[in-house]
């Protein structure tokens, strides 16, 4: 019984999605520490290259971490393709009813539109890890040591007005996919009592707003910056 | 019988022989509906006309017209139950429509409630579920003074909260993802938190969550729809407790084998 309990958990409705919530809030975790970093940009060249640096200089131990990464983000995304392709059989196709509504006291636009923001999200992600961690490679020498310029890449990316407009339309469903997404994670690991669940929700919004707002700002800064 | 109060409403009802055949939305005028009739009421009266036509009648479910059976269910201009707060179809009242409103009414739309006619379907999965939770046959002799256990009143209160589902469905039509949690949490709750529903707490939520995703149930994913709409105002929390009780149990339930020693 209990292997089976276990087996069953990975494969059952609730398992999987407890899976898709604790993947959602790692990553929610990650971007905390990636917009952070982001901020060195306001410091300037040297700190942001030397912040990389450190970062590319744990060797082994970044393969390990971006391996992790890439682990989560799979899984996440995976797990949550397989359960909306259900979802849709499971409502009874796409021609359900002639007319529904909501009753405007449960679902949100954020909540309605979470398979969109996050395709929009791993569409973002690849041309994001293209342009940027795998774009052009300049090098800079700082207090004497040759590094990677990734500041110069990363202010080259933003000088096109095109690229900064789809960059902020892909935070804002940053901002809404965690907008949801935040809260609901919490829900889905059980964590909801009326004691506390309304703080989690505003935390959540907060955290959307941040996030979104914080990355967006950032890309505006690069442009009107100039190299 | 009829007063100037009286209203003549246009429906657009779904009809549909079986669950195989095509259906459509059939336009009807129903005429002489008092605002004091219940929503089920006006279905009759329209039957009425319709067998005096001998035209087949609509095919609905409804039993106790007292808001506690469940069975009544519609959709009634796209929400479950018409939407109101707190309200089964039976105990909507004519008075929130005015004369010359178009009302579409449709089934209940699930994988796990295939058509039966109409605007009936099946709702067997629900009980499904229900059952998969178990129940006793054993004799256990005289039932002991109930007052001997110790339940505090809030836990009392959250019990009986849950206790207040009435299998209606309204959640899983009005979930965009035809999820069945919210009933599910309602029962697996209400036991969890009763010291006479410990014991089979762990194997229950096993049971209870395989026999859903089995039936064709879909997978919640936290809009809330079902709270919003749930007639007997079932909360989400009910959702989480059992989302625990999972976890927990997956990981830590163990019934040992007949080979291992056990039973
Ligand atoms: S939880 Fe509410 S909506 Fe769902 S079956 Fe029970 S009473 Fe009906
Ligand atoms: S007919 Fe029983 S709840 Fe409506």
């Amino acid at each position: 019984m209990m292997a089976a309990a276990v087996n069953h958990y990975f494969g059952s409705s609730i398992g999987r999605k407890q899976m898709v919530a604790v993947t959602g809030l790692l990553l929610c975790g990650f971007l905390v520490g990636h917009l952070a970093g982001n901020f060195l940009l306001l410091v300037g060249s040297d700190a942001f290259n030397l912040y990389a640096h450190k970062l590319f200089s744990l060797g082994p131990l970044l393969y390990v971490i971006e391996a992790g990464l890439l682990g989560i983000f799979l899984l996440h995304l995976g797990l949550a393709i397989k359960l909306n392709i259900e979802n849709i059989k499971a409502r009874g196709g796409a021609k359900r009813y002639v007319v529904k509504k909501n009753t405007g006291r449960g679902s949100t636009f954020m909540s309605d539109t979470m398979p969109w923001t996050g395709l929009i999200l791993l569409v973002f992600v690849i041309l994001h890890l293209k342009n940027l961690k795998f774009g052009t490679y300049y090098t800079t020498i700082v207090d004497g040591v040759e590094m990677r310029d990734i500041y110069k890449t990363t202010m080259e990316n933003f000088q096109d007005l095109s690229t900064v407009v789809l960059y902020v339309i892909a935070m804002s469903a940053a901002a809404l996919h965690t907008a949801h997404g935040f809260a609901s994670s919490f829900q889905s690991m059980g964590w909801n009592h009326g004691k506390y669940f309304k703080n989690v929700k505003r935390i959540g919004y907060l955290y959307a707003v941040a996030v979104g707002g914080g990355f967006s700002t950032l890309a505006i800064y690069c442009f009107l910056k100039g190299v | 019988m009829s007063s100037n109060n009286d209203m003549t409403l246009n429906l657009k009802i779904w009809r549909q022989p079986n669950g195989a055949a095509e259906g459509k939305l059939v336009d009807y005028r129903a005429e002489h509906v008092s605002p004091d009739m219940s929503f089920l009421e006006m279905i009759d009266v329209l039957n009425d006309q319709l067998v005096k036509k001998g035209e087949d009648p609509i095919a609905f479910d409804h039993d106790c017209r007292e808001g506690i059976c469940g069975m009544c269910s519609m959709m009634i201009n796209g929400k479950a139950h018409g939407g109101y707060k707190n309200t089964t179809t039976c105990q909507v009242h004519m008075r929130l429509y005015k004369d010359g409103d178009t009302i579409i009414i449709e089934p209940f739309r699930a994988k796990a409630f295939p058509l039966v006619k109409d605007l009936v379907v099946d709702r067997k999965g629900i009980d499904k579920v229900m059952m998969a939770g178990g129940f006793i046959t054993a004799n256990t002799g005289n039932a002991q003074d109930g007052n001997a256990i110790l339940i505090p009143k809030p836990v009392a209160d959250e019990a009986m909260d849950a206790a207040a589902c009435i299998g209606c469905g309204a959640c899983v039509a009005s979930c965009p993802n035809g999820s069945g949690m919210l009933f599910m949490g309602a029962k697996i709750s209400q036991l969890a938190l009763l010291p006479q529903g410990q014991p089979e707490s762990p194997r229950r939520s096993l049971n209870m969550v395989h026999t859903h995703d089995v039936n064709g149930f879909g997978n919640c994913t936290n809009h809330a729809e079902c709270e919003a709409t749930c007639p007997k105002g079932i909360s989400i929390e009910h959702i989480a407790r059992m989302n625990r009780e999972y976890l927990k149990a997956a990981f830590t339930y163990y019934e040992k084998s007949r080979s291992e020693g056990g039973a």
